[in-house]
């Protein structure tokens, strides 16, 4: 189908292939071989490995921190109302402008990028889980109270159960976003490896060789595609009890 | 209304963040390029005033420009589809599944197709803020109550009736929420764009440039121009929203 | 007034077939006060809908004064009320009670002065302003009730309006009902599960039995007209609620 209307507009509209190259020759790039000999298909996937382990790293880390802060959030009022207001401060500026900082304060290894994929994991996290952790109705905690269930039961047996889908909701959102993340955090001059950097030198060489950027582009997508489906299907055994919430 | 004495917390952790900071950069001598205490930032801010707004505005123009196309168009889009709610529900799963798409990987190629200046990062923006629009409009549309559908047809109204006095208005809150969230997105969507390439007086390029040469006050103060465009842009957009759905019962932050 | 001859309906799904109406036939004559009173699953809301053409009949058909439901439906003939208020959120209690009028296109000083009556007529005076969420639920209600004869339909479909209320606020709002509707004459349809609600209410209640929906009886109630918080009290108000109760006990309930 996107093949049809790809090579269809191609022919209709005459748009030549450096705007718009053959599908078979975004292909064909794969096989291609490097400077040094190796497929492109292998140099491809070594730095799409390198991107995604960066957001993996990010993911966990971004995920299990903001989990941690709303749990605290959640059990006081004070740090709540002193922290928050920046949390949700975050939602409304773009902070991955200060991508290019991160890679200043902490090199151009992998670590910078790790570091910028969790704090996008981070924010969304925190707010979908301190949301969930609140979306309990107030009559199945009196029934807990009924059945003289302990705070540490309630928070086990009510609170979490709850929290569950919202807080797989934003892992969802936070998935596609730490590769966004890891692949920003590559683009500052100094990183070697990673899709970024796949993606600013076939960007250089792109009057010569156009499929290459194609090529580099459909991996990037693919690896975000395959870190929200990741989620998705974990979400699918764990939150059994209802469909999945939509994420936008 | 919520009192300002709710907001007290936050403003002591705002001047505690402050004065740690300060002293932190003055007690660890930590070096000015890697972390520019909060004074020297704001001095460079007034100090490279006129490039910074030139640069912002610029940026600012690629966002609003985007966020009217992408937004714009994801409504009427969403208007189109839900007159035909089969045809809506066929599509739909391919626009969610947009969200996993990393749409911000394209900006190179928008740089091949409409050029290194402004047209480029307008359409990566119109391209991230389409989908989360189209989607929570057409959300908006098709979730009305079977029973108020049925008020209308007892009351003999016509389909234009139906979508000017139901549909529309139960929308609006769907809409709003997918524009507030989308302000945020075309500000990324046109920053980082630039990061791929662009004009120099740009806020993209000037962050990633100051950035790779260590001038980092310069850096800070394109980023805070950014968050305050941001922030600018956010509170507009919730304004608007405040004033169009005038119904709505004050609702928690969280 | 209305008549309903045979009227079946059938709704088929994944697990096969289930007939929620078979072999209805009912008449109602102008200015009766008719309630239907059934368990539930006995079909009785899907009578109501078809007879206000929201619903299809399987078999047998309906006629409105003469006409199709469908076209009684295009002459604005109906005045509807639901279980739940549905109150459009974004508009104000009098702008919600306008509704009706302006999808018939009245002129805007009609509606305005009859907006106003309506809201006095269910005591809302002093609440033309309000959006649903500073409205108690029997307030909403009322506005619907208010909303439902905004065009002075000649039928009112009721189709459990008063069954999400609590027990007293339901009887007031019942009291209220019939002095609203002695000011409007119209021909009211009123689908409850509460048998006093049905027996104070009505001229008549039919009762249900379910699997399939089918009338089991119909009793003409002969208690005094104007009703009043006494008529709660007579000897045959007791009579004619017993006399329900056993009904729907024999039709199977």
């Amino acid at each position: 189908m996107i093949a049809l209307v790809w090579e269809g507009g191609k022919t209709l509209f005459s748009i030549p292939s450096y705007k718009l190259p053959h599908l078979h020759e975004v292909f064909g790039d794969f096989l291609r071989r490097g400077a040094g000999g190796e497929s492109w298909a292998w140099i491809m996937a070594q730095n799409a490995a390198y991107t995604a382990l960066e957001g993996i790293v990010g993911f966990v880390v971004g995920g299990i921190a903001g989990l941690v802060l709303a749990i605290v959030f959640a059990h006081s009022r004070w740090l709540e109302r002193g922290l928050l207001p920046y949390v949700i401060a975050s939602q409304t500026v773009p902070i991955l402008a200060i991508a290019p900082m991160v890679v200043v304060w902490l090199g151009t290894s992998w670590v910078s990028k790790a570091v910028i994929a969790a704090y996008l994991t981070f924010f969304p996290v925190t707010i979908n889980v301190l949301r969930g952790l609140r979306a309990v109705d107030p009559d199945a905690l009196a029934l807990m109270r009924a059945l003289a269930a302990t705070p540490r039961q309630v928070f086990l047996r009510l609170r979490v159960p709850t929290a569950l889908p919202y807080l797989f909701t934003a892992l969802r959102v936070s998935a596609t976003i730490s590769v966004v993340g890891a692949i920003v955090g590559e683009l500052p001059v100094g990183s070697r490896y990673g899709m970024g950097v796949v993606i600013i030198n076939a960007a250089q060489y792109y009057n010569w060789r156009p499929a290459n950027l194609w090529a580099a582009i459909l991996v990037s997508a693919l690896i975000g595609i395959a870190f929200y489906h990741a989620v998705a299907a974990v979400e699918r055994r764990i939150v059994r009890w209802q469909p999945l919430a939509p994420a936008i | 209304m919520r009192g300002l004495g709710e907001y007290i917390p936050a403003l002591i952790v705002f001047a505690l963040g402050i004065a740690a900071w300060e002293a932190a950069v003055f007690a660890f001598s930590i070096e000015f390029y890697l972390l520019p205490a909060p004074h020297v930032i704001v001095a460079s801010l007034t100090e490279n005033w006129p490039v910074l707004v030139e640069s912002g505005l610029y940026t600012f123009t690629e966002a609003v420009a985007g966020y009217a196309l992408g937004c714009g168009g994801g409504i009427v889009a969403a208007m189109a589809a839900s007159r035909s709610p089969a045809f809506a529900g066929l599509i739909l799963p391919y626009a969610i599944a947009s969200a996993s798409v990393p749409i911000i990987a394209l900006a190179p190629l928008a740089i091949v197709w409409f050029g290194i200046a402004q047209g480029s990062k307008i359409a990566i923006v119109t391209l991230m803020t389409f989908f989360p629009t189209f989607i929570g409009t057409l959300r908006g549309l098709l979730s009305v109550s079977p029973d108020a559908l049925h008020l209308m047809r007892s009351c003999a109204a016509t389909e234009w009736q139906i979508f000017a006095k139901l549909r529309f208005p139960h929308s609006l809150p769907y809409v709003f929420t997918a524009l507030r969230s989308c302000t945020t997105l075309s500000m990324i969507g046109a920053v980082v764009s630039e990061f791929f390439g662009g004009p120099v007086k740009s806020l993209g390029v000037y962050i990633k440039s100051t950035a790779s040469l260590f001038q980092t006050r310069q850096a800070w103060s394109a980023i805070l121009v950014a968050c305050a465009l941001g922030l600018v842009f956010y509170f507009a957009v919730a304004l608007v929203e405040r004033v169009a759905t005038p119904w709505r019962a004050p609702r928690e932050a969280v | 007034m209305i008549d309903i001859r045979s009227v079946g309906k059938t709704f088929s799904s994944q697990a096969g077939a289930t007939e929620a109406l078979s072999d209805v036939t009912l008449s109602v004559a102008a200015g009766e006060f008719v309630s239907i009173i059934g368990p539930s699953g006995c079909g009785k809301s899907t009578l109501l809908r078809i007879i206000g053409d929201l619903a299809e009949p399987s078999a047998g058909e309906v006629s409105v004064r003469g006409k199709s439901p469908r076209q009684a439906r295009l002459d604005r003939e109906y005045g509807i009320v639901f279980q739940t208020p549905v109150l459009y959120d974004w508009r104000t209690a009098i702008e919600n009670v306008r509704l009706p009028m302006e999808l018939a296109g009245r002129p805007r000083a009609e509606c305005l002065s009859r907006t106003a009556t309506l809201l006095r007529l269910v005591g809302l005076d002093g609440f033309h302003a309000h959006y649903s969420w500073q409205l108690s639920g029997g307030m909403q209600q009322r506005v619907a009730i208010a909303r439902a004869l905004a065009l002075a339909p000649s039928i009112l479909l009721m189709d459990e309006p008063f069954g999400a209320l609590d027990e007293m606020t339901r009887e007031r709002l019942n009291a209220e009902l019939l002095e609203v509707r002695r000011e409007t004459a119209a021909t009211v349809l009123f689908v409850t599960h509460s048998i006093a609600e049905a027996v104070f209410l009505s001229t008549r209640v039919v009762v249900m039995s379910p699997r399939p929906g089918r009338i089991a009886r119909v009793l003409d109630v002969d208690l005094p007209q104007p009703r009043t918080e006494g008529t709660r009290a007579l000897p045959r108000f007791f009579e004619l609620v017993t006399a329900v109760r056993e009904a729907l006990r024999k039709s199977g309930a």
